[in-house]
């Protein structure tokens, strides 16, 4: 919409001319400039330059829908109202049925704690045909860090589906509709993405998966006075993608530690520091944040935190539009993850986007460390 | 030169300088047919540029208001006005209370804030809110729901709207006896999503472009009490190379939201998100867009944690004083927070 020819708007021939005489050519073009910079570059009244800005404001706005419309076409036309299950039935309840279409969802956590496995098991899930509870369609799974095993993969379709993957072939179509992507660098990705773009469009991919988004970017991100985030042209890209082909889309992001002074406040709050009540997250000793920063985490829909505390993997709803703070236990078993727990524990306040790994590494090294 | 600040074309100005016309003075007394033998441009263009001078310059007063320049309003006139504007409740008696009512129609707010904090909440219960019948004190107008970002949730909108549609039908059993009970309209869920229109906006083109078309667009929907523009800062913090188009593109938006609240009587909402400023040797958390954006808003709220409450606290605001008010978002959507101990704290 934004590159809209201005020939192609229909406003009255004799200023249409002046336009593209001045290289104003598409609506970008004219409505980046201000009212009183076009009378200066086009050399016409300000009565003129109005008309025209409205015209080509109208037609290039989008169009609207009410609500009640979106609503009735989502309960039409999508499946669960437009939602992918994770068999989670705790988390899927929290989530209204699921992982949203169109929506950009983050696991974030520590290495090791259950990430990767998470989008093995939704990768199946949407691969699966309708009548099993899936998508019925392909996955592409995006994999920087090489971290993509099928082998685990079939492991757990066998264990958690052991009625369809005992049919004959069933495995290899399966496995065949996922396709795994491993660009090298963020060029490579970059090119990735423009090519998932055509493929969504052609065939029936249903699912989204990048793994990791945070590994893209190397070396520190710093948090310093930074202009550009250097992923911002692709969240917007993934975005706009997710809506237009209203398919949900999975991301995973790393863990960093936080330095010592980057509890960030408001002004107004430093000034008034009597009245401010302990933040708890300061206490816990954990001192890790998700990696790529505010930016990002503005732009994600919903972000699931994985963390342990004592031993404990807890998957947490740290943002949703539509779901309470909840934390659900977990285990990774041979099915992928399970909960242990369907009711979740409600967490209060901000304690629900601290990241914990307390235990974590007795887990994984099997020995003490903090 | 005074001639060069009228809103005309570059050449019809150099026209004028070239012909001697340098003040506003020396065209006052001139006749159009006059003005078009001197520039040698034809009657009705003179006609023009003379309505544009006189427009500019007029000093009696012709209209009934009695102020001394045209197209002002005393002071008194103004706070008679103020008497009757409206506000659009928050569903939080303590937020509403430190706003006055609630969000004030005509005027521009900017509420901001970390992301989980609660502003598509917020965003998403004034749609609903804005609905609320006049019986119910409310102002019975409709929304329109900007999402520069797709955080939108069609169910979530739902649930508040049931919510809401539920405590009208609560308030009405308790309040309304009789036929006072009867006449009152009941809404539906429905019929509150029915009344918010949705824009999904993808490029700051388009964005720029709405808010230009929302003239047009409100003076055929003349209900429309609320438009709610979140978030503001997403397509303009990718885009852009050239700061300096920024800030006067933004700047421009800026004005046209300002216009629109003030001639239509709504209340304009726009969603900020949050950044890192280093200020004083520390990081510190501050609104996106820059230090040139924050003059934009009448009002700014920002929303933060302390400990484990979400607050509201008023940044700025030419009538309301600074004070902080605890809220929480729950299943209904944006309610009292449940603490024993909330207190609205005045800094």
């Amino acid at each position: 919409m934004a590159n809209k020819l201005i020939t192609e708007i229909g406003l009255p021939k004799s200023i249409g001319h002046i336009f593209a005489a001045r290289n104003i050519i598409t609506a970008k073009d004219a409505l980046s400039l201000t009212e009183f910079e076009l009378m200066e570059l086009l050399d016409v009244g300000l009565a003129q330059v109005k008309s025209s800005v409205a015209l080509i404001s109208e037609v290039t706005s989008p169009h609207y829908q009410t609500v009640q419309s979106l609503l009735e076409q989502r309960v039409q036309s999508e499946y669960l109202m437009g939602h992918l299950p994770t068999h989670l039935k705790g988390l899927d309840a929290a989530l209204c049925g699921g992982l949203p279409f169109g929506a950009l969802t983050e696991l974030v956590g520590p290495s090791g704690i259950g990430k990767t496995q998470f989008c093995l098991k939704i990768s199946l899930l949407a691969a699966l045909p309708s009548c099993y509870g899936g998508l019925d369609g392909h996955v592409i799974y995006i994999d920087v860090e090489s971290k993509f095993s099928s082998r685990r993969l079939i492991e757990i379709g066998i264990n958690s589906f052991p009625e369809i993957f005992c049919l004959e072939g069933m495995a290899k179509e399966m496995a065949g509709r996922i396709t795994v992507l491993r660009p090298g660098s963020l060029t490579e990705f970059t090119e990735s993405l423009q090519k998932v773009k055509v493929s969504v469009l052609q065939h029936q991919v249903k699912l989204l998966i990048i793994d990791s988004m945070a590994a893209l970017v190397s070396g520190e991100y710093e948090q310093g006075p930074q202009r550009q985030h250097p992923l911002a042209w692709h969240i917007s890209f993934i975005k706009s993608l997710a809506e237009f082909s209203r398919i949900p889309v999975v991301m995973t992001n790393q863990v960093r530690s936080r330095v010592a002074n980057q509890i960030s406040r408001y002004i107004f709050q430093a000034e008034s520091r009597e009245l401010m009540v302990e933040d708890n997250t300061e206490k816990f000793d954990s001192c890790l944040v998700a990696a790529l920063g505010i930016h990002w985490a503005h732009a994600v829909n919903i972000r699931l935190v994985l963390e342990s505390r004592s031993g404990q993997r807890f998957i947490k709803v740290a943002k949703s539009p539509m779901s309470p703070p909840l934390a659900f236990p977990f285990h990774v078993t041979s099915m992928g993850i399970i909960l242990l727990n369907d009711d979740g524990v409600e967490m209060e306040g901000s304690q629900i986007n601290a990241i914990d790994h307390q235990g974590h590494s007795d887990i994984i090294y099997h020995g003490d460390e903090r | 030169m005074e001639v060069l600040r009228l809103p005309l074309s570059a050449s019809q100005k150099g026209k004028l300088i070239s012909a001697g016309y340098t003040s506003m003075a020396s065209l006052s007394s001139i006749s159009p047919s006059h003005l078009a033998l001197e520039l040698k441009i034809p009657q009705t263009e003179a006609l023009e540029i003379l309505k544009s001078v006189s427009n500019g310059s007029k000093l009696e007063s012709t209209s009934s208001s009695h102020t001394i320049v045209n197209g002002a309003q005393s002071a008194w006139e103004m706070l008679q006005e103020e008497e009757t504007l409206v506000h659009i409740t928050t569903s939080c008696a303590d937020l509403d209370n430190i706003l006055g009512g609630g969000i004030s129609c005509k005027e521009v707010t900017e509420i901001g804030g970390v992301p989980g904090i609660g502003k598509t909440q917020l965003g998403v219960q004034l749609v609903v809110n804005v609905q609320i019948p006049y019986d119910y004190g409310g102002v019975g107008g409709k929304a329109i729901y900007i999402d520069t970002e797709g955080s939108f949730m069609v169910e979530r909108a739902l649930q508040i709207a049931e919510a809401c549609s539920a405590d009208m039908a609560e308030y009405s059993r308790l309040y309304r006896k009789g036929s006072q009970a009867r006449e009152s309209k009941m809404m539906h869920p429905k019929d509150f999503l029915e009344n918010i229109f949705y824009f999904r906006v993808c490029s700051y083109t388009e964005q720029i472009a709405l808010v230009n078309y929302l003239d047009k667009f409100i003076t055929e929907h003349k209900d429309v009490k609320a438009v709610i523009i979140d978030s503001i800062t997403f397509h303009f913090r990718q885009d852009f190379d050239d700061m300096a188009l920024r800030t006067r593109v933004l700047g421009g938006m800026a004005l046209n939201l300002m216009k629109l609240a003030r001639k239509f009587g709504l209340a304009v909402v726009i969603l900020n998100q949050v950044t890192t400023k280093y200020a004083d040797g520390s990081f510190r958390l501050a609104l996106a867009l820059g230090d040139s954006w924050s003059h934009a808003s009448t009002n700014r709220i920002i929303l933060h944690w302390n400990g484990n409450q979400r607050y509201a606290y008023i940044d700025k605001s030419p009538s309301l004083r600074s004070a902080s008010a605890p809220y929480s978002v729950t299943l209904e959507g944006i309610r009292n927070s449940a603490s024993n101990n909330k207190r609205v704290k005045n800094t």
